[in-house]
């Protein structure tokens, strides 16, 4: 493990910044912390989290695929994909440290998705671990532990020092660029910040919320529940909670008209929007309920019935804080599983 | 704090429901924190008095639910409305979009609800109950003691430029008669007006660039119930997940806000729920402000059946050419 005081942190960031794109949370203008370029005086966010969650490096809202321009009777193809630059991700939590994990399990499977692939290759990730988590949180739910965040590089801060661990070649490789300004420490030397966080954790309103009666193999027991009905009785059919998911991956391909050509992108969609699985037959989810019940289906069920029991949720509370009308998986969890163990 | 109590909304419910003068209730159900609040429909006494909630954080607008929970309704629902909701209620009917019959409306008065943003801007995260009282009082993981706020320095900003204590519509009535309110609500209209084009681009820039386009705007929004919007329809050509490019990224909102012009009561629903604080009332009201300038002062949903003056012809009617000759600073 090494370490450096935290008014250090910015000769730390600023040698990062030499030989690759740095980004960290920072306060947006509206109040919110979002993902930032870091350059000479960047102030980094206080918050315990941003608003939209860091899948957008590797999976963004929208995403070139390729153009056709057509001049006469010829049609070009054209590759719009830049060449991929190392890039350096600061103060990711664990929660979403861990939904790269899930999304991995989508993009990097045979036949591989070459535009995340890539992009997750060139990326390096300094995990930061919680010190403050907010109400919303419900990580343990599903067996993620704050104080231990993963990512290429883990990082504890104290109120004067931060400590640095690799956890690959990857982040090792970074860390060993940092030498001059890190200095070695003990591999305990966090331990007391991480008890600080565990004493927290076991306050959270939602510690005791449970997978219990989700999971792989639940499909005939849920589906027909009634509780869906008053559950996604006053959806709005927005698309917040899923835009803002650190693990919702799913997305439509669109053909833009730019006038002499064709701009082919993927951009997010949502299993809340109402042309959602439309095909030439119509569409199989016709009202709100249906939709809605999906979007809980495939995280607590549909995901870890395809992925060796992982959950396709990280109780990062982003949709908790966020849906208009407050309904979320936490009151899903609490209405349609087993009970909380306090 | 609000100045009618949790037990009346509920006594006055209970008894309804009971009666058989309404088969179902309208109302705010409690969530797992004290200001996560969902809009509920409730069909028994049993479940109103285990989870109906009233308390500073009743923001939503329930007008717009009336249109699809009462469509295929037997017998009555029960709404309850704040004074700013009552004019989206009146402006739905305006355009025919609920049936009259179907609903029992019960206003109530509204202090002003408050905005969870601002609180945890004072609080900090990690909030583990809020009391409200005479103040509001905020206990959370990390501060040793209840921070307290006066409500006042929290309302959402639709409530801090509150237009009206008054109902324009109810079958019944919780409170006095309430008045309009000479609010500043144009202020920050005015402050944009203001601005040099490039200044109010840059403005508007910043903050249409955050849009995420989770359409949560026009899904909360009373003014928005087309069946089928252009938006959501494969076969419009515009029907775009995410903004294409940059420019369609401006667009959608201005779009938005000139198809809901005239029609929008400024309820501020849109910028009460959009996950990105894009201060999306401005645009409305910028047309609202605009209205009562060209064509006198005009309020949607004050009354049922009123002829906006957009789609009302007078021969007095202002020239697009006075519009334009306004001068160029003012047209944006």
């Amino acid at each position: 493990m090494r370490k450096c005081s935290l008014d250090k942190l910015d000769l730390v960031f600023a040698e990062i910044a030499k030989n690759a794109e740095l980004y960290l949370p920072v306060d947006g203008s509206d109040g919110g912390a979002v993902y930032q370029k870091w350059t000479e005086g960047t102030k980094r966010s206080e918050k315990l989290n941003t608003v939209k969650s860091p899948k957008d490096f590797f999976f963004p809202q929208t995403e070139d695929l390729m153009a056709f321009k057509t001049e006469g009777k010829s049609i070009d193809v054209i590759d719009t994909r830049k060449a991929a630059e190392d890039f350096v991700v600061f103060g990711v939590r664990a929660c979403d440290v861990k939904a790269f994990d899930v999304l991995d399990r989508v993009f990097m499977v045979e036949p591989q998705d070459s535009y995340y692939t890539t992009k997750r290759e060139h990326g390096v990730i300094i995990a930061l671990a919680c010190n403050k988590p907010s109400e919303t949180c419900f990580c343990k739910t599903f067996g993620i532990d704050p104080k231990e965040p993963m990512g290429d590089i883990s990082a504890w801060e104290t109120d004067s020092e931060i400590f640095f661990k690799a956890n690959n070649e990857k982040g090792e490789a970074l860390l060993s660029k940092l030498s001059g300004l890190l200095a070695d420490c003990a591999d305990d030397a966090a331990d007391a910040q991480k008890e600080k966080i565990d004493a927290i954790m076991d306050k959270l309103p939602l510690k005791g919320l449970t997978t219990e009666g989700f999971g792989g193999g639940k499909t005939e027991e849920l589906f027909n529940r009634p509780e869906w009905a008053e559950l996604s009785e006053s959806c709005l059919g927005c698309g917040t909670c899923t835009f803002v998911c650190p693990t919702c991956q799913c997305y439509d391909i669109k053909d833009f008209n730019t006038g002499n050509g064709v701009l082919r992108y993927r951009c997010w969609d949502s299993c809340m929007y109402s042309d959602f699985t439309k095909m030439a037959h119509g569409n199989n989810r016709l009202t709100q309920k249906e939709r809605f019940r999906q979007r809980f289906m495939h995280k607590l069920v549909y995901y870890p019935e395809n992925n060796d029991g992982l959950f396709s949720c990280v109780g990062c509370g982003r949709c908790l804080a966020k849906c208009p009308i407050s309904m979320n998986i936490a009151k899903v969890m609490k209405k349609m599983g087993g009970k909380a163990s306090e | 704090m609000q100045t009618i109590t949790r037990q009346t909304l509920l006594d006055k419910a209970v008894s309804l429901l009971n009666s058989g003068a309404v088969t179902c209730v309208l109302g705010w159900k409690k969530g797992e924190f004290d200001y996560d609040i969902t809009p509920a429909i409730f069909r028994s006494a049993e479940d109103l008095e285990a989870n109906f909630v009233w308390n500073d954080f009743c923001g939503a607008n329930f007008s717009k639910y009336l249109v699809a929970k009462t469509d295929r309704l037997d017998g009555k629902m029960l709404v309850f409305l704040k004074p700013c909701d009552t004019y989206s209620f009146n402006q739905l009917l305006t355009e025919h979009r609920f049936d009259r019959e179907k609903v029992y409306a019960v206003g109530i008065p509204c202090e002003g609800m408050a905005d969870i943003a601002k609180i945890k801007a004072i609080t900090g995260d990690g909030i583990s109950s809020i009391a409200c009282d005479e103040k509001i009082s905020v206990t959370t993981l990390y501060a040793d003691a209840p921070v307290v706020i006066d409500s006042k320095d929290v309302l959402l900003e639709r409530c801090e430029n509150c237009k009206s204590k008054k109902h324009v519509a109810y079958d019944e009535l919780l409170c006095e008669e309430g008045e309009t309110i000479d609010s500043n609500r144009f202020d920050e209209v005015a402050r944009l007006e203001a601005m040099t084009p490039d200044e109010r681009f840059a403005f508007w820039q910043n903050e249409l660039s955050r849009c995420i386009r989770c359409n949560a705007c026009r899904d909360a929004c009373p003014a928005c119930t087309c069946e089928k919007c252009v938006f959501d329809n494969p076969k419009s050509g515009v029907e775009n997940k995410a903004p294409a490019n940059s420019f369609e990224e401006k667009l959608f909102h201005i779009i938005r806000a000139y198809h809901v012009a005239g029609r929008c009561t400024d309820c501020g629903e849109c910028s009460r729920v959009c996950p990105q604080n894009i201060p999306l009332h401005l645009l409305n009201r910028k047309f609202i402000k605009d209205i009562n300038e060209f064509y006198g002062e005009y309020q949607a949903g004050e009354e049922v059946g009123s002829r906006a003056p957009l789609v009302n012809y007078t021969q007095d009617d202002i020239e697009p050419g006075d519009v334009f000759n306004r001068g160029g600073d003012n047209n944006a």
